[in-house]
């Protein structure tokens, strides 16, 4: 491997085929190395933040709230209070004296307003600092006006957005359990970890019903607040995505008995899977299922399969770089970049796990450059190292990729295009053919081959 | 409608500014080889950085010095020196712009010294590296929004590398938080006075650059630290805005500690405004305005004329950063818009004044006008004024929608449409860009509107 920027960060990548695999993660990130992670309040609003009948406040001063307005997709089919952002825009006075009471007046005063059917308290970096007890306030509010109002403790400082899903799951956890139960089926699952960034969750739900399962919460795309609070009646938890809300499965399971299965939702195989995953699950109740399922898994592809092979025949032999948050997606993407035909040369995630790395050095060919919350500078020297055709990541990936002349997709928050299921593997194979395919690309002084349009 | 101008503020609901040191990273990115640092944790910067990167389209460094948990609680130093280290050493900047955020601030902690100490320690020790200059300055954001930021970035800039000399022929001009595009035509039309003046900051390349051949973590452009250098011994301090006056501001420490004239002048939106600046630039070189800049000013008049009934009777609300709300409201006002409305998230108390001045003799009736507001705010108070119009950033577009009326998108930020970077409204040409894109914007409702389609208005 030729020189990294950063040598404190030499075991944070690797070259699959250089020797063992050994990839070091989940550190903070180095300071002064311009990292792409964001920070605990983060995780924990991308999480909770589909929870569209929620009042979503964070505590804290204007900064934190102000560039989450509505930065995310997040659809849903009813209220729409999830896309306004509430902050305390906490002052001078309340950083010296504490700030309380105006959390308490904001609280009364928004609820009012709203009329949410519940409301989560966000804390962040000051407010961690300030010491302000948030459980007593939500406590209090609650008790006034008869709705859940749920502290989540996100302060930024506390870590990475991996605490931050946690620290939502917890918050979660508080509402799962106090609502009603009767009237669930025992063919019913709660979708965890699809957040219905871009409609996804409707695709997912729609084949689901289409074999007669009932959902009965979306944890927590299109989610609200009462369907939260009865999916502990759920007969199973489809939990997707490296681990955002795979803890909260894990206490549901532990507290209510009930069981989760690990899915993705992208890309054909894994798709199919997780529909016969249900299948397989439910058998001894329905024994159709299994039998809908195949039906639906083979409906959809005959549907799929003609188009996506124009498509590939495009895409043979490009090359793919893949930086993402959650390593979980990471694999999804690899596996459908090679049903179109095009080789992974570098693949990594913000905030993946020892074991993620493991499993992602196994499926990747040799050659593969494996990286860990990487930053710009050294994600551009392997990008043109690895001569890759396309990056996939997040916008603020993008103007790098476009920087060097290299196609880009976006596969994190900021997407338009569902590209979960059947139809979002087209969507995304389609996506992926106009940026690789697209003319400009040779005025790249990089393809060019010239300096002319260099710096004056 | 209430009377008091500062709402009973309780909490804010879509905010209408942003934190200071989002000012302070642009100020930061306009001055040559600067990277700007944020000194707290991670999550500022990245979403600083996404913030601008949706805006300009660029990429935007912006370093941090990551504070986690025990750094909050026994000081941030250690981490401050790494990340210094690291910026200098893969990044080579000339200058690292460090600003504070909230948890720095709020754990009290002052960055200066802590440079300044480190900086004495790596000097001389590590040959082969060259030492970045290193200015800091203290932005708590809840003392303040990003435009107060960006001008306390400049001030600390000038403090930290301005030095007295003999005094030379050349200006200072401090554009404030212009777009790249109307930063290179400020720079145009002083150039064509024969005026030698350094635009501080100018983040016109470094935000608005061309495609690259290889990965440049550092972008080339901006004011040359020589000139912020040079800036104690300029003739005069042509500045721009609303608080371009103000006594905490940069051109008055430019005045205060070096004696360098102050000119302070509102942002040049709109005919009247701009012929203020290019009287200013006249009286400054002695010369005439350059006939193509007159041409333009002509043109502009024409077409004021040629689209004057379109525009007349419409009503409008203006929300954006005070120095382009006052600017705005002046030109809405002279080409025969009512404006209904002023509102912005800043809150120097300078608004009220400096509208009224911009759209006097224009306006049958004062508009209102709100300072530290928020959308919510907004959309309740423009509610039944029975706007026509909405000109401010994209994070007006569902006050618009609701309406079911047009948004002009000026300003920052611009997350819905592209080419923010080339968007101008500065000067005559600036002005005229600005003036088609208002018309057109009614035009376009009009033809959408009408059952019958009209494909000629
Ligand atoms: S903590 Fe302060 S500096 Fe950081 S984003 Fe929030 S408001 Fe801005
Ligand atoms: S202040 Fe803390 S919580 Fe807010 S954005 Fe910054 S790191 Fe995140």
């Amino acid at each position: 491997m030729t020189a990294l920027p950063f040598e404190a960060r030499r075991d944070q990548v690797h070259r699959k085929g250089d020797g063992t695999f050994r990839l070091a993660c989940n550190r903070e990130s180095l300071a002064g190395a311009v990292s792409q992670r964001a920070c605990v309040f983060c995780g924990a609003r991308v999480v909770l933040y589909p929870v569209a009948d929620a009042l979503h406040l964070v505590h804290g001063p204007v900064g934190c709230a102000a560039y989450t307005w509505d930065i995310r997709g997040a659809l849903s089919s009813g209220p729409q209070l999830h896309r306004l952002s509430f902050s305390t825009d906490l002052r001078e006075r309340e950083v010296i004296f504490g700030g309380e009471e105006k959390l308490y007046r904001a609280l009364t005063e928004l609820i009012g307003r709203h009329r949410p059917a519940g409301a989560f308290v966000y804390s962040t970096c000051v407010v961690g600092l300030i010491g302000d007890d948030l459980g007593a306030v939500c406590k209090r509010v609650a008790a006034e006006q008869g709705i859940p109002v749920i502290p989540v403790r996100s302060e930024g400082f506390q870590g990475t957005k991996r605490a931050g899903y946690a620290a939502a799951c917890e918050a979660l956890f508080r509402l799962v359990g106090t609502g009603p139960t009767d009237g669930i089926s025992p063919v019913s699952v709660n979708i965890l970890g699809d957040f219905n960034l871009a409609g996804e969750l409707w695709i997912v739900r729609g084949y689901l019903e289409r074999m007669g399962v009932e959902v009965v919460a979306n944890l927590t795309g299109d989610g609200r607040v009462a369907h939260i609070a009865r999916c502990h009646g759920a007969a199973l938890n489809l939990v997707q995505c490296s681990g955002a809300t795979l803890a909260l499965a894990r206490r549901m399971e532990e507290a209510y008995g009930v069981p989760f299965r690990r899915v993705s939702y992208f890309g054909v195989d894994d798709m199919a899977e997780a529909l016969y995953a249900v299948g397989d699950h439910f058998a001894d109740r329905d024994p159709g299922l299994p039998g809908r399922a195949r039906e639906l898994v083979r409906e959809e592809l005959s549907i799929l399969e003609p188009r996506l092979r124009s498509i590939r025949a495009d895409l043979e032999g490009r090359r793919v770089a893949i930086y993402v948050g959650g390593a979980f997606k990471a694999f999804s993407l690899v596996k459908a970049f090679r049903l179109l035909g095009m080789r992974t040369v570098i693949v990594g995630s913000q905030t993946g796990t020892a074991e993620d790395y493991r499993e992602l050095h196994e499926i990747t060919d040799p050659g593969t450059v494996i990286v860990d919350d990487t930053n710009p500078l050294e994600l551009s020297a392997l990008l043109l190292e690895q001569g890759a055709d396309l990056l996939v990541g997040g916008v603020k990936e993008r103007p790098i990729a476009y920087k060097l002349g290299i196609g880009f997709c976006d596969h994190n928050h900021e997407r338009k295009l569902p590209l979960a299921g059947f139809e979002g593997m087209l969507r995304f194979a389609e996506e992926v053919h106009r940026t690789v395919t697209s003319p400009v690309w040779r005025f790249a002084p990089r393809r060019a081959g010239s300096r002319e349009v260099c710096h004056a | 409608m209430p009377e008091s101008a500062a709402p009973a503020f309780v909490s804010t609901t879509n905010a209408c500014h942003l934190c200071m040191p989002l000012g302070a990273c642009l100020a930061f990115k306009g001055v040559e080889g600067t990277v700007p640092f944020l000194h707290g944790s991670q999550g500022c910067a990245t979403y600083m950085r996404r913030y601008l990167i949706s805006h300009y389209r660029e990429p935007v460094a912006i370093a941090s010095s990551s504070l986690g948990e025990r750094q909050a609680v026994f000081g941030g130093g250690p981490n401050l020196r790494q990340g210094l280290w690291n910026v200098i050493t893969a990044m080579r900047p000339r200058v690292i712009g460090v600003a504070t955020t909230c948890l720095t601030e709020t754990i009290g902690e002052e960055p200066g010294p802590l440079v300044e100490a480190f900086l004495a320690e790596l000097a001389g020790k590590n040959p082969g590296v060259t030492l970045p200059r290193v200015v800091t300055v203290r932005t708590p954001s809840f003392g303040g929004t990003h435009t107060e930021g960006f001008r306390r970035a400049v001030r600390a800039l000038l403090k930290a590398l301005a030095r007295p000399g003999p005094a030379g022929s050349h200006l200072n001009l401090l554009p404030g938080m212009a777009s790249p595009a109307d930063l290179r035509h400020l720079k145009d039309v002083v150039r064509a006075f024969g005026l030698e003046a350094a635009v501080i900051p100018d983040p016109s390349d470094p935000l608005d650059g061309p495609i690259w051949d290889a990965y440049t973590p550092v972008p080339p452009g901006g004011t040359p630290p020589e000139a912020l250098q040079a800036a104690g011994r300029a003739r005069a301090t042509v500045a721009l805005g609303c608080m371009a006056g103000d006594a905490s501001g940069p051109g008055a420490w430019l005045r205060d500690r070096f004696g360098v004239e102050l000119l302070p002048l509102p942002l040049p939106v709109g005919l009247r405004a701009s012929d203020r600046f290019f009287a200013v630039l006249e009286e400054l070189s002695g010369r005439p305005t350059p006939g193509w800049v007159r041409a333009q000013r002509g043109r502009l008049v024409d077409a004021y004329v040629d689209a004057h009934k379109y525009l007349a009777g419409v009503r409008a609300a203006v929300v954006a950063d005070e120095d382009l709300a006052v600017g705005l409201s002046g030109f809405l006002a002279e080409i025969g818009v009512h404006v209904a409305y002023v509102a912005t998230g800043d809150r120097s108390g300078s608004l009220e004044g400096a509208v009224d001045a911009a759209t006097a003799g224009l306006l049958r009736e004062p508009p209102a006008v709100r300072e530290e507001v928020d959308y919510y705010t907004v959309a309740e108070e423009t509610r039944d004024l029975g706007l026509g119009l909405v000109v401010g950033t994209s994070k007006a577009y569902p006050l618009a929608r609701d309406w079911g009326i047009p948004l002009v998108r000026v300003g920052f930020p611009i997350h819905d449409r592209f080419g923010a970077a080339r968007q101008r409204v500065l000067g005559y040409a600036g002005t005229q860009d600005l003036f088609d894109r208002v018309v057109n914007a009614l035009l376009a409702q009009q033809q959408e509107a009408s059952a019958v389609g009209y494909g000629y208005l």
